[in-house]
């Protein structure tokens, strides 16, 4: 293992003293001057056709300042696909349709939220209601009624995936099996409801401060929606309450809230309710899988056949991603010679799905390792070994798709199996008690250009000032999972300064270089990549000045503990802010900035570099109450090196939560397109009573392509937990349960199956 | 909609302030709306998530769920009112050192419902711990590290490093 002076600290984040005192400020907690309220009118039918919008009660109310309907839009659809123009299909208020309970009809601007309430009563839309259509299977079929009108058997996207031959797989096996598996819709659930304040200047230029983890995509996106230059709209991400993807794209009321904001003259701040947050945002797709595996007896893997139905609401966000990664991660974890996927993204009348937290990866995780288990069962071999002996290694390549390099898989399973005596215990525990293992593994962000973008996907400047003190300038938004205390980390090491010395000004597209966003688990990766490359040049800038004042060639100069001097030579040096003066003056008193970006060129379709994580769960299960208790987690990750310890342990820990909520309690309950659950209160995530104890074990690999050999840390940790606990389930009671949540229902459903005469 | 004013006092912080406010508006948004402390979160406005918990007298309370103007003639502490020109409270100081803040919408309410939980027992179990944030909701931690820095303040604070 390398030594390093700052990567690899547990450093408190940079920005948790500002958080701890409250004084953060999120997008809710701004205020302008002369600021007015925003609200938006949203469709109450799951399906119907706009005959007529009356606004005029609305606007004479006193203190409406002013409303808007798709007539005052440019009609112009938005959306993230610019390499698939087909796929943005998304207005920023309905034109003749609306598509789900929560669609975007008419917005007001008014003096106050109540009075911006009020007016939104006075608003009269005569709909004609059409067939809604709630299941994707039936959306499906032929003759079903359009969502979108161009799009034939409402199929957003389809995916197809094949290399070897899956026949003769499956023909020279000794042991084929078929299981179908069912996952429910997931809420993202951010502690933040999403909020934006836009404002106008003189010059007809727009800022908006709004909830997004994508400043730049949101520009871009905004600036067309407005039929404005991308230059004059700057998008600046204010502290985000969390995003896991929720506040990934450009929405409809940001562009609603500029347009009033136009309109009226002055600022406009919407913020969302929680009802909204939960029911007229996004959610995790869910998603029907049928998987057939075959297996030689000695456990040899030999074919696997998928098809997934992903049913994706009202419109594409990025659901085709999700339709393409949960066929990919199929084939990430064992070496796999023959495979078929096909994957259908359906519209159905329900709010749109797109990417959460392990995109397209809990889905196709809980299928093949839920039937991992019960292939290891069936052949009679330890489910640990069976994974072993199939275990993806390093600097593999998967055919059409991807190369692994780095990968830490079978150390995973060994230490996790190690740490929580696997072998003593599996298969032994008491009745009730029981014990489940599972894998997953993540991208390190995406190489595949959606967005169709010239720029390079990250990239980074860094101002050296002569009193030691460094700027970054990233354009990579900080959602809470610590982004912007890493790309620090990684300057101050690869510059020789002090982490303290380093300071950055982020996700502001008036002031920071493009970055395509936080999402996939790519920042640490792709950005640590730019802002390392920044670093680097800004070394080789200050070497050429320096080198002749210490009688050596530039190529033999480093930099350590804010001092330069000849590698093996500690002394003659010269201190760092002495060789930026140096430089400056060099360059008749020019500021020494640089500028550094990294970009996934050639680096397959799928992602650069995999993590990789194996879970244990032990868990309690009671028999007459068919509720489940899990005592405790146990995660072997392999995030490559870790830049901040302690950031990925949070990291691990908030994937495991989610995860566990996946497995057991959350659970979006709809009916007729409306969703019941809208609350904290209805909709369940785990409170701090039922979180179990949660164990980590670091496994470090060196990625070649990474920032000091760092790659996707956390979200990978995610997936496994609900197919570990499934499993545990398996192995406590003899049940298995197929379709998540394991709500005690189902589990009492599946012990009267299995002994039906008790 | 306009409803006719009060005039109230609010304590808040040790500082007293007259404001005019419509009675039906809740603490959380004279806090925010009239007073600018947006430490205090508005994150479900149902009593839910706790993310706007501010102590009454010090106790922890979501101030979505009371009225300013019952709130007169007690004892509000805020976020704000918990560090002392940019000295943090020893429970501050472990969320931050504990690495128990990442997206931080939750962090003042999680911050002062320990506050009331150590001031009535400066030494809890962990279990006294989790019941006592079992209302706070966060998404990002799985509390994990929330837990050890409640659990780090309170060794502190019997120590004496009260702020």
């Amino acid at each position: 293992m390398k030594e390093y002076s700052v990567v690899g600290k547990r450093l408190p984040r940079i920005d948790s003293p500002a958080k701890a005192m409250g004084q953060a400020k999120y997008a809710a907690d701004l205020v302008l001057p002369r600021m007015l309220h925003g609200k938006v009118l949203r469709s109450p039918h799951p399906h119907a056709r706009i005959l007529n919008i009356d606004t005029s009660q609305a606007e004479g109310l006193p203190g409406v300042k002013a409303v808007v309907t798709g007539k005052d839009t440019k009609g112009v659809k938005f959306g993230g696909w610019r390499a698939f123009t087909q796929l943005i299909d998304q207005y920023p208020l309905c034109m003749d349709k609306v598509r789900y309970i929560g669609d975007e009809v008419a917005a007001v601007a008014a003096v106050d939220e109540d009075t911006a309430e009020e007016a939104l009563d006075l608003i009269r839309v005569d709909y004609e209601p059409l067939q809604a259509i709630l299941d994707p299977e039936a959306a499906m079929k032929e003759g079903a009624p359009r969502i979108h009108e161009e799009v034939e058997r409402n199929i957003c996207w389809s995916r197809f995936i094949e290399f070897g031959n899956v026949e003769e797989g499956f023909a020279r096996s000794d042991y084929v099996r078929e299981d179908n598996f069912s996952l429910q819709t997931q809420a993202y659930a951010p502690t933040e409801p999403r909020a934006c304040l836009a404002s106008f200047d003189h010059a007809g230029r727009l800022t908006i401060w709004t909830s997004t983890q994508c400043p730049y995509p949101v520009q871009c996106q905004l600036a067309a929606a407005l039929g404005l230059r991308e230059g004059d709209v700057r998008v600046v991400q204010p502290f985000l309450g969390g995003g896991f993807g929720a506040k990934f794209e450009l929405f409809p009321y940001e562009v609603c809230c500029s347009l009033l904001a136009q309109k009226t003259g002055r600022p406009v701040k919407m913020m969302y309710t929680r009802q909204e947050e939960f029911s007229a945002s996004r959610t995790r797709h869910a998603m029907k899988i049928w998987l057939k595996t075959g297996f030689k007896k000695d456990g040899t893997l030999m074919a696997r056949q998928a098809r997934a139905v992903l049913d994706g609401g009202a419109y594409t966000s990025f659901g085709p991603t999700v339709t393409f990664t949960a066929g990919f991660f199929h084939t990430l974890l064992y070496r796999l010679p023959n495979y078929k996927y096909e994957g259908y993204r359906v519209f159905t009348n329900k709010p749109p799905s797109s990417g959460m937290r392990g995109i397209g990866a809990v889905q196709p995780f809980f299928a093949g390792e839920t039937q991992m288990d019960m292939v290891a069962r069936d052949l009679g071999i330890d489910p640990i070994e069976l994974r072993l002996k199939n275990a993806r290694q390093p600097n593999e390549v998967i055919p059409k798709l991807t190369t692994v390099n780095s990968c830490g898989l079978s150390e995973c399973l060994t230490k996790v199996g190690e740490s929580t005596r696997w072998h003593e215990r599996q298969s032994k525990l008491p009745p009730g008690r029981g014990i489940g293992i599972a894998c997953a593994g993540q991208q390190s962000g995406g190489a595949f250009n959606w967005f169709r973008t010239r720029l390079a996907f990250s990239n980074a400047r860094v101002r050296a000032n002569d009193d030691g003190t460094v700027v970054l300038f990233a354009g990579a938004a900080d959602i809470g999972q610590g982004s912007s205390t890493v790309l620090c980390q990684i300057l101050a090491e690869e510059l020789g300064v002090r982490f303290e010395d380093v300071s950055i000004v982020a996700a502001d597209t008036g002031t920071t270089p493009v970055d395509i966003g936080t999402w996939g688990s790519r920042v640490t990766f792709q950005a640590g990549n730019a802002v390392r490359a920044a670093a680097i040049e800004l070394k080789k800038q200050l070497f050429a000045v320096v080198a002749p004042k210490l009688n050596a060639d530039p190529v033999d100069l480093d930099i350590k503990d804010r001092k330069i001097f000849a590698k093996g030579r500690p002394e003659p040096s010269m201190p760092f802010p002495e060789a930026v003066t140096a430089a400056q003056a060099a360059n008749k008193g020019k500021i020494l900035e640089v500028a550094g970006s990294y970009h996934p060129e050639g680096k397959g379709i799928v992602s650069p570099a995999y993590s990789f994580v194996a879970v244990v769960a032990e868990v309690e299960v009671d028999r007459e109450t068919g509720q489940v208790k899990v005592d405790r987690l146990t995660v072997a990750h392999d995030c490559g090196q870790p830049i901040n310890p302690m950031s990925v342990e949070g990291q691990v820990e908030g994937s495991v939560h989610m995860g566990l909520g996946y497995a057991l309690t959350e659970q979006v309950v709809s009916e007729k397109g409306e969703m019941l659950n809208p609350s904290f209160l209805d909709y369940r995530i785990p409170t701090a009573l039922d979180m179990p104890e949660v164990k980590i074990i670091e496994v470090i690999t060196d990625e070649p392509e990474g920032p000091f050999g760092a790659k996707e840390a956390g979200e990978g940790c995610v997936a496994p937990v609900a197919p570990a606990i499934a499993n545990a389930i398996y192995d406590a009671i003899g049940v298995r349960v197929k379709d998540l949540p394991i709500t005690p229902e189902k589990v009492l459903k599946a012990l009267r199956e299995a002994q039906p005469n008790s | 909609m306009q409803q006719r004013q009060r005039i109230i006092e609010l304590n808040v912080n040790g500082e007293t302030h007259t404001l005019a406010v419509e009675p039906q508006r809740t603490l959380l948004e004279v806090l925010r709306d009239n007073l600018g402390l947006t430490g205090a979160k508005r994150g479900c406005d149902q009593g839910y998530c706790n993310a706007c918990t501010v102590l009454v007298d010090g106790k922890a309370v979501n101030s979505c769920l009371i009225l300013a103007v019952r709130a007169q003639g007690k004892r509000i502490t805020t976020i704000e009112g918990l560090s002392h020109n940019g000295r943090m409270h020893p429970l501050q100081e472990a969320f931050v050192n504990r690495g128990a803040i990442q997206c931080g919408f939750c962090t003042p309410g999680m911050v002062l419902t320990a506050k009331a939980l150590l001031d009535a027992n400066p030494d809890p179990s962990e279990m006294q711990i989790r019941r006592a944030i079992s209302g706070n909701l966060c998404r990002c931690t799985g509390y994990v590290k929330v837990v050890e820095a409640i659990k780090e303040a309170a060794r502190v604070l019997k120590t004496g490093g009260a702020a």
